[in-house]
């Protein structure tokens, strides 16, 4: 940020705010709000919320911080930002667990109210940082937030306490006027959010106004900031999270396949938030079962798509462990089943409200026996959309399980998204079984549920309720056409390589991977999954410092892209980079003998373009 | 379209594969009594539905001419949920043991109970794992010595009728394989009955648990060991009716000689008691299946069906909000117009 002339506005292309607060301080409905302003004025955005697994974390400590970050721009951007220009700081915890982050010169916007001394301790300062010179490379601004808030709300007979509850609303109020935001979205929102709590939305309302004077009037700001709109396509536009998204999929994909939606699912972070929106969309034919357990999830999706519906289960990684069973059965039972994994740290319970990848080995392999799904991986929130139509798409086609591997970053993170024209996606049909398929000896007709379609090699669906169509299935091996239970040593050999080559042949519905080249480059670097943004803006950096480097992104973990072999032996170097040891690499090796270089970070957050910049530049050195 | 149901025999509900239960297995007079059953039923081969999970008990669907899936251990009636609840016209059937309902199943068959998902849950009880070959089963008796309990068992099984009624079914029976009339009395009942239907059967396995029920239900004891309980008649039991239960002032019951307290004394059984606290106490009145046990309908009283409720709020939603349009849900935050 540079600085102008005095109360002036100033343009930039860019910048990324980041509030952090305590757990209980509304950080993350603070930083929602702003990006919605920001889409409403037309900027490019990408957020990342990162907050405690705790509910209320104890108050005002290290562990309690809950963060959000919004990267706003006049220019296509495709991640949150490696690092906030502005900070906005409620506690001094928040300053402290968040200011490493910020780079020298950055902006600080600091809660002076809660700089205490027992707040300070509680952070871990021995000495007061805004007066110690620590923040010397940083511009600070101390607002006394609290009390100001206080103050305005003491006009309209509001208790002191119940006041400071607003106190973030001055936060966004000032953050508002700085990046010149409109405010009338966020007055409206107010009115409605808190319409059955008058006090509340009166509070919230001044301190927000407040907020928002404070910053036009104070003699502390030098200027405020404009970010101008990007230069979006034309079309209309939304703001969307990954799990609202991958909900939205599901129901237009149900809506496309004119089935009932079933949701079997167990509450469970990061995923709960699909289970929400689902269950308040009963007016799609939407039935949702907070089931007694993850088994039972999965298992009662699964007995609806035995009844006809498209049966979904939505899950994190400890609920992905527990569903293996059932996920086998439905390879065995060959009936359309999606499985979302919205994946968080692990192992176990793990860091269950940060992100990583390293359920991808698991989707693949996580079960007894042969039992090969596909696996698909959305890259940004907006995707999640796609990937849930393309999920249901190949389960009802090749009556398979399909596991999407979503993340807590795409789940939560939001970004605009150009609405698609509805009426161009393709009906996805059922195919239901009607009529027997076979001769018996006899020459009566019957009905073989294992009788293969011969280009897909997917058997009937054939929901119970046809006459004639009686039949039985179930976990037990299966004689290839008729489905009789069969222990024949040959016809379970047969049946393996069948079930194999059925989801190996879907490689017939993915499409040939795209790689991002533009001429003579020595390096590809490839990634899947939500990892997209960083590598992006990473290659285009390195591309920038004048270094060949190529890039290309998995969608389809399973089967992988028909091309991918060629691709990946085309460039001398492939660099992978994994929020994860390493799974992909592994599979990349295994499946085509490259010898690919792995770039691992495990921390719970998003890759930084900067670390896959970095990376790139020691392969390729600094300059070609 | 309403066809009349058509005339079907037991022929016409038996599947062709060949039944594989030990000779001699209780299994067999199940199956015998609800093939002749259904015919009478008046239902559907093609919306009849048996469902089940692992074990002897669970083989069921495989020997009858409907819709069948037979699905993985324990899990039974949570598959069966998500069928029943968006199918309402089917009729679905879980098959299940003692061990794939009450152990590794526990977790979802209490819940179906509770839920009230419309099913008629038959579990045959033998006391014994018999499809891995004879360890102890969760209602196998205290000190049981079996193949995993060469010292005896330690632990103090489940009673499945005090199990299903604590778990808020609406439904609860017992039944044994020896009596086919009575076995498919309580299976036309419980087909009858909206909601889960819980009933277990007493049944013998011949190979690793012989003769376990054989004190109460042998030929020469049924008489002065099971009890019959019937709806409005004072519960009374022995060859001559002379025995029977009266209940206590302190809420106890008690098997009396009838002569002692009288004909007026007995209690009357009501199984369409709200509390189900009689109910109860009929299910602990035998510590074991030798003594004086009562068999019948412990429990039926109505309350709302999980997928009719689920259906209610679905068409409510849509009478109030008209079918979802999609193009409204994806603009249900701000939406911003680009030009």
């Amino acid at each position: 940020m540079t600085t102008g002339t005095r109360r002036t506005t100033d343009q930039l292309d860019d910048v990324v705010v980041r509030f952090a607060g305590g757990s209980g301080d509304g950080m993350q409905l603070t930083g929602d709000r702003f990006t919605t302003s920001s889409a409403l004025v037309g900027n490019d955005l990408s957020t990342f919320p990162d907050f405690p697994a705790e509910i209320r974390a104890p108050a005002g400590t290290l562990a309690g911080v809950s963060a959000f970050q919004v990267h706003i721009s006049d220019h296509d951007i495709l991640t949150p930002g490696d690092a906030p220009n502005v900070l906005v700081a409620m506690n001094p915890a928040a300053l402290r667990a968040n200011v490493g982050v910020l780079p020298k010169g950055g902006t600080i916007l600091v809660n002076v109210d809660a700089f205490d001394e027992r707040s300070l301790a509680k952070a871990g300062y021995e000495a007061n940082p805004l007066t110690d010179g620590s923040l010397s490379s940083f511009t600070v601004y101390e607002v006394p937030m609290t009390s100001l808030t206080q103050e305005v709300c003491k006009e309209a007979g509001i208790k002191p306490r119940d006041a400071e509850r607003s106190k973030n609303f001055f936060a966004l109020g000032l953050v508002s006027w700085l990046f010149t935001r409109p405010v009338e979205p966020t007055l409206a929102w107010i009115q409605r959010r808190f319409a059955d709590r008058p006090q509340v939305a009166e509070a919230n309302t001044r301190a927000f106004r407040a907020g928002y004077h404070f910053g036009e009037t104070a003699e502390l700001f030098e200027s405020n900031y404009e970010v101008r709109p990007a230069a979006f396509e034309k079309g209309e536009y939304v703001q969307v999270s990954g799990n609202q998204a991958i909900a939205w999929g599901l129901i237009t994909a149900a809506r496309l396949a004119g089935l009932p939606l079933f949701l079997g699912s167990y509450p469970i972070t990061p995923a709960s938030d699909i289970l929400h929106e689902l269950s308040r969309r009963k007016e799609f034919g939407v039935w949702t079962l907070q089931a007694e357990d993850e088994i039972a999830g999965v298992g009662a999706a699964l007995g609806a798509a035995f009844g006809g519906a498209l049966g979904v289960t939505t899950t994190s990684g400890p609920g992905l462990d527990l569903k293996a069973e059932t996920i086998g059965l439905a390879v065995n039972l060959e009936l359309p089943l999606v499985i979302i994994d919205v994946q968080r740290g692990g192992p176990s319970t793990g860091l269950p409200t940060k992100t990583e990848q390293a359920d991808l080995l698991q989707a693949l392999y996580g079960r007894h026996g042969e039992a090969p799904v596909p696996v698909l991986a959305p890259s940004t929130p907006s995707q999640c959309f796609d990937i849930a139509i393309k999920a249901a798409r190949l389960a009802i086609k090749y009556r398979t399980p399909v596991i999407v591997l979503s993340d807590g970053y795409l789940a939560n993170g939001a970004e605009p998204w150009r609405l698609p024209d509805l009426t161009t996606l393709e009906p996805i049909d059922p195919g239901f079984a009607t009529e027997p398929n076979h001769r018996a000896d006899d020459g009566t007709a019957v009905f073989w549920p294992y009788l293969r379609d011969e280009v897909t090699l997917a058997r009937p669906w054939a929901p119970p309720g046809v006459p004639g169509l009686e039949h039985r299935i179930g976990g037990l091996e299966k004689a290839d056409g008729s489905g009789d239970v069969s222990y024949d040593p040959a016809n379970h050999d047969r049946m393996v390589r069948l079930r194999a080559e059925k989801i190996a042949g879907i490689v017939r519905e993915v499409p040939p991977v795209v790689v991002d080249d533009e001429g003579e480059a020595v390096l590809l670097v490839i990634g899947w999954g939500s990892t997209f943004g960083a590598i992006a803006t990473a290659v285009q950096r390195a591309r920038a410092r004048g270094l060949r480097v190529a890039r290309a992104h998995l969608d389809h973990l399973n089967p992988l892209p028909a091309n991918l072999g060629d691709v990946l032996r085309r460039y001398p170097k492939v660099l992978v980079p994994e929020i994860n040891l390493g799974q992909l690499s592994r599979l990349l090796r295994a499946e085509y003998l490259v010898d690919v270089q792995s770039l691992c970070r495990v921390q719970g957050v998003p890759f930084r373009a900067s670390e896959i910049e970095s990376a790139i530049v020691a392969i390729l050195g600094a300059a070609q | 379209m309403t066809t009349s149901v058509p005339v079907t025999t037991r022929k016409d509900w038996s599947s062709d594969q060949e039944v594989r239960w030990c000779p001699g297995c209780g299994d067999f007079s199940i199956l015998a009594a609800l093939q002749m059953l259904l015919p009478e039923l008046g239902v559907r081969r093609e919306t009849t539905v048996f469902l089940s999970g692992i074990g002897c008990a669970a083989r069921f669907p495989y020997y009858m001419n409907t819709y069948g899936l037979h699905s993985i251990h324990g899990r039974a009636p949570a598959i069966a949920t998500g069928l029943a609840t968006t199918r309402p016209d089917l009729d679905v059937w879980v098959v299940t043991g003692d061990g794939d309902a009450l152990s590794i199943g526990g977790n979802h068959l209490i819940h179906a109970l509770r839920r009230n998902v419309r099913l008629t849950i038959l579990m045959f009880n033998n006391q014994i794992y018999g499809l891995t070959k004879g360890q102890y089963s969760p209602t196998s008796e205290v000190a049981k010595v079996t193949k995993s309990t060469p010292f005896g068992s330690l632990d103090t099984p489940f009673n499945p009728v005090s199990l299903a009624l604590g778990a808020e079914a609406s439904f609860v029976a017992r039944t044994h394989d020896m009596d086919r009339a009575h076995m498919q009395e309580i299976f036309r009942r419980a087909h009858e009955h909206k909601g889960a239907a819980f009933v277990e059967i007493y049944q013998n396995c011949n190979v690793f648990n012989d003769g376990a029920f054989e004190k109460i239900t042998g030929r020469e004891a049924r008489a002065s060991m099971l009890i019959p309980l019937r709806h409005g008649e004072p519960i009374r039991f022995g060859a001559e009716g002379e025995r029977g239960v009266i209940q206590r002032r302190d809420g106890r019951l008690e098997i009396v000689d009838v002569a002692d307290v009288g004909e007026d004394a007995l209690l009357v059984h009501d199984e369409t008691r709200a509390d189900p606290s009689v109910a109860f106490a009929l299910s602990r009145l035998a510590r074991g299946p030798y003594e004086p046990t009562p068999i019948g309908v412990f429990r039926a009283v109505e309350r709302p069906e999980y997928g009719e409720e689920m259906r209610r709020q679905i068409i409510e939603a849509q009478e109030q909000r008209g079918m979802g349009d999609l193009a409204a849900l994806l603009r249900s935050g701000s939406s911003w117009v680009v030009d």
